[in-house]
């Protein structure tokens, strides 16, 4: 017999498996899901949670999909959060601390509470990537920054109501275009390909007869 | 956390470790690989299979699964859609908000076209945000597109359409500086050179990647270029049939509110369907590594208007999905781990096979340990060991942090210390290596302003699909998507829409003898427990 705990979607509850997580657990409980479920692994931040643990004072947020049942689990699904996404030309930006400040200037508003990064399903320091972002350290911020799945707990969270997802966003496009040096032999290239130099070269393994092809294949040499 | 078999195991495999490292497993021969492929492989097990019985491909072989979609009426059969009062008029509709569908709306924004996205869920809910190990390009002085082609011809066993592989390995590079002026952090050194790994079957280090989060890095930084450019984004609505016209094009599609149950009429001059996979079908019973809405959905649209398949019978297999703990089953672990050197070994402690052979040849083996007492069983079946610990006595510590972090936290939710511990794998269902038939301009072969990109294409990369080679069909054929139908809008008058095609289609099932009591496309996989 296999082991059940109560949880609570919403209030109500249910008994599930102890071994599902809050995701699969729901589906157990007979929930149809559309909204908060994405991608099931971890990746895409559909699955906002927010619980409590029955008798226990502190509020915890997850991902559904990543995080197993407990016994007296108290749990609210987040499936939207309105997070302030601003639109931009990226084109006619510049990498610098004065982007943060006409972008997302309520990140100075930031009180240093760190809720933000309590609150992060990833264990990421969002506060202190925030200061990157205050600072204009774009590239600090952008690292820091650059495991978010964009779950939105930290804006549920904070007091100063910034979208933290959406200025770690910002900083990685702009360290991405702009601060990370140019990879030249990309350049090059492209340069290549579009002057046609691999033109008669490609037609040429094209139009080769399947018996060659294989032997090219399965005699071609491997770089260590 | 591991049972007590398992533990038991892990002693084995440290034993071998220090006479392992130094050494690399030989490759199997080209025979080799065949007869495993023959014995193991999933996609030569006749019973996953069904014939199709009617429309384009009929007589050919399908899943199961998928042919009882094929198989299926439109849940529109009987309702009355009133076509003529369109909410949505468009030059270019991209039906999926994947990295194709956000590729192509880019590429048709950019052209002028008036484009719009309906995505079932939210846009980036797609197998693009969960690609982990990266993405390939030529672009190193020791490598070349046509080396390139090579790899991928011969790891898809020479069925790959040349002019499609052609256009994936001549647009890799470019592809590639357009994702970086976009603003993608790909991993360089210094000096700006691209940091480029092995995958399974390649003979260049081409694997470009942002840490194991490479497709996670593309999608977001896709889809906030769709959401600067202010295109719109219809989302938690899906297409559930296309409208064609007295000429014989598609005219735009039905759309269904996945919330209110209401549905709504898209016109559009041209159409991409842009739909992605189909991993959450379940084949042969396999878990997956897939997002939640991957359904072939787009596949059933195009089939019932009349677009062929080509290869709907072979699928790729993930050699390295997790086999344990449950809930995180059948979960991707990147072929990364891999390329930066953890072996696959058995209970035993064996290397049985090199780390990097294709991986249809490398799942396969897999399922040949399992199958022949080399696994460890596990709650769920059985699997055998990535031996992960490899990588930073080989690299030095830190490595598995700073190049395979999704993976590191993935197994610390579960206590496990990849770091410490080998990991326990099997396969998972992971990608559909066919689709809709399409041209090297990116048209479906029988519908003339129908456009298909991404994994709902067939025929790309032949019967196997290479690592890295996803993210980069999905960007260049996405792009070339979204550039042809803007282009093609500006030629396309409209006749009158009708949906005449869904009629024909439950008139030739019904001669065919089907009844399945299904309605298609899926939309979602059933995991509610009753409806499963």
């Amino acid at each position: 017999m296999e082991k059940l705990v109560n949880v609570y979607f919403f209030g109500k509850r249910y008994q599930v498996p102890a071994d599902l997580t809050i995701m699969t657990a729901m589906e157990y409980a007979g929930y149809t899901l559309t909204r908060g479920c994405g991608c099931r692994h971890g990746f895409c931040g559909a699955c906002a949670t927010i619980y409590r643990i029955k008798g226990c004072n502190e509020l915890k947020t997850c991902l559904a999909c990543q995080t197993q049942v407990q016994e007296g689990m108290y749990i609210a699904s987040i499936p939207f959060f309105p997070t302030d996404k601003r639109a931009y030309e990226i084109e006619d930006l510049k990498p610098n601390q004065q982007v943060m400040m006409e972008l997302y200037p309520e990140i100075y508003s930031c009180i240093g509470c760190n809720a933000c990064t309590k609150a992060c399903t990833q264990s990421l320091n969002v506060m202190q990537y925030i200061a990157y972002a205050q600072r204009g350290e774009l590239e600090k911020c952008a690292e820091e920054s650059f495991d978010c799945v964009s779950c939105g707990c930290c804006s549920v969270r904070c007091p100063a109501e910034i979208s933290h997802p959406m200025v770690g966003l910002l900083a990685r496009r702009l360290t991405g275009k702009y601060i990370a040096p140019e990879s030249k032999h990309l350049t090059e290239r492209v340069g290549e390909i579009n002057r046609g130099e691999y033109d008669q070269l490609i037609e040429a393994i094209m139009q080769k007869p399947i018996t060659e092809m294989q032997e090219l294949y399965n005699t071609r040499d491997i770089e260590k | 956390m591991f049972t007590e078999t398992m533990l038991e195991s892990i002693k084995k495999v440290e034993a071998t470790r220090a006479a392992r490292m130094g050494t690399e497993p030989r490759r199997m021969t080209a025979e080799e690989k065949s007869e495993l492929l023959k014995q193991y492989h999933p996609d030569y097990r006749a019973e996953g299979f069904a014939e199709i019985k009617i429309g384009p491909n009929k007589g050919q072989k399908a899943p199961v699964e998928l042919t009882r979609l094929l198989h299926s009426n439109s849940r529109l059969l009987n309702e009355n859609i009133n076509l003529e009062n369109p909410a949505y008029d468009v030059d270019v509709l991209v039906i999926g908000g994947g990295g194709a569908g956000a590729s192509a709306a880019i590429e048709a924004h950019e052209a002028g076209a008036n484009v719009m996205i309906v995505t079932k869920l939210r846009i980036g809910d797609a197998n693009t945000m969960m690609a982990e190990g990266g993405i390939q390009a030529a672009d190193k002085p020791n490598d070349s597109p046509v080396q390139h082609y090579l790899d991928a011809f011969g790891g898809g066993h020479f069925a790959a359409r040349p002019e499609l592989l052609r256009r994936l390995v001549m647009e890799a590079p470019d592809a590639i500086r357009w994702l970086n002026k976009l603003g993608v952090m790909f991993d360089k050194d210094e000096d700006g050179t691209m940091v480029t790994t092995h995958g399974g079957g390649t003979s260049r280090k081409r694997m470009h990647a942002c840490k194991d989060y490479s497709g996670a890095e593309i999608m977001r930084t896709v889809r906030d270029e769709v959401l600067n450019r202010q295109i719109p984004v219809v989302e938690f609505t899906s297409a559930v049939e296309l409208i064609k016209d007295d000429k014989g094009q598609v005219a735009g599609a039905v759309l269904l509110n996945m919330e209110t149950g209401d549905y709504m009429v898209a016109k559009a001059k041209t159409v991409i369907i842009a739909t992605g996979g189909a991993g959450r079908l379940h084949y042969q019973g396999f878990p997956t590594s897939n997002h939640y809405g991957a359904t072939a959905d787009g596949l059933i649209l195009g089939y019932r208007a009349g677009a062929p398949l080509l290869y709907q019978d072979t699928i790729q297999y993930h050699p390295t999905g997790v086999a344990y703990p449950s809930q995180i089953f059948g979960a991707l672990v990147t072929e990364k781990v891999r390329s930066i050197g953890a072996m696959l070994v058995n209970k035993d402690g064996e290397a049985y096979a090199h780390p990097l052979e294709t991986r249809d040849v490398s799942a396969s083996a897999i399922i040949r340990e399992c199958a022949n007492g080399k696994g460890v069983d596990t709650p769920m079946g059985s699997g055998v060991w990535l031996d992960t610990p490899m990588i930073e006595l080989l690299h030095g510590e830190g490595t598995i942090e700073k190049r395979i972090p999704a993976m590191l936290r993935m197994y610390l939710n579960y206590g496990i210390d990849m770091r410490k511990v080998p990991i326990l794998v099997y396969p998972t269902l992971h990608y559909q290596n066919g689709g809709l038939e399409i041209g090297g301009e990116g048209y479906t072969k029988a519908i003339p302003n129908l456009l298909v990109a991404g994994e709902a294409v067939g025929g790309i990369h032949g019967r196997n699909r290479l690592m890295g080679n996803s993210l980069l069909d999905i960007i260049v054929f996405g792009r070339n998507a979204g550039k042809a139908a803007a282009a093609k809008a500006k030629e396309v008058t409209l006749g009158k829409p009708n949906l005449d095609h869904v009629q024909a289609y439950a008139k030739e099932l019904e001669a065919a003898g089907l009844k399945e009591d299904s309605v298609s496309p899926l939309l979602l996989p059933k995991y509610a427990r009753h409806e499963k």
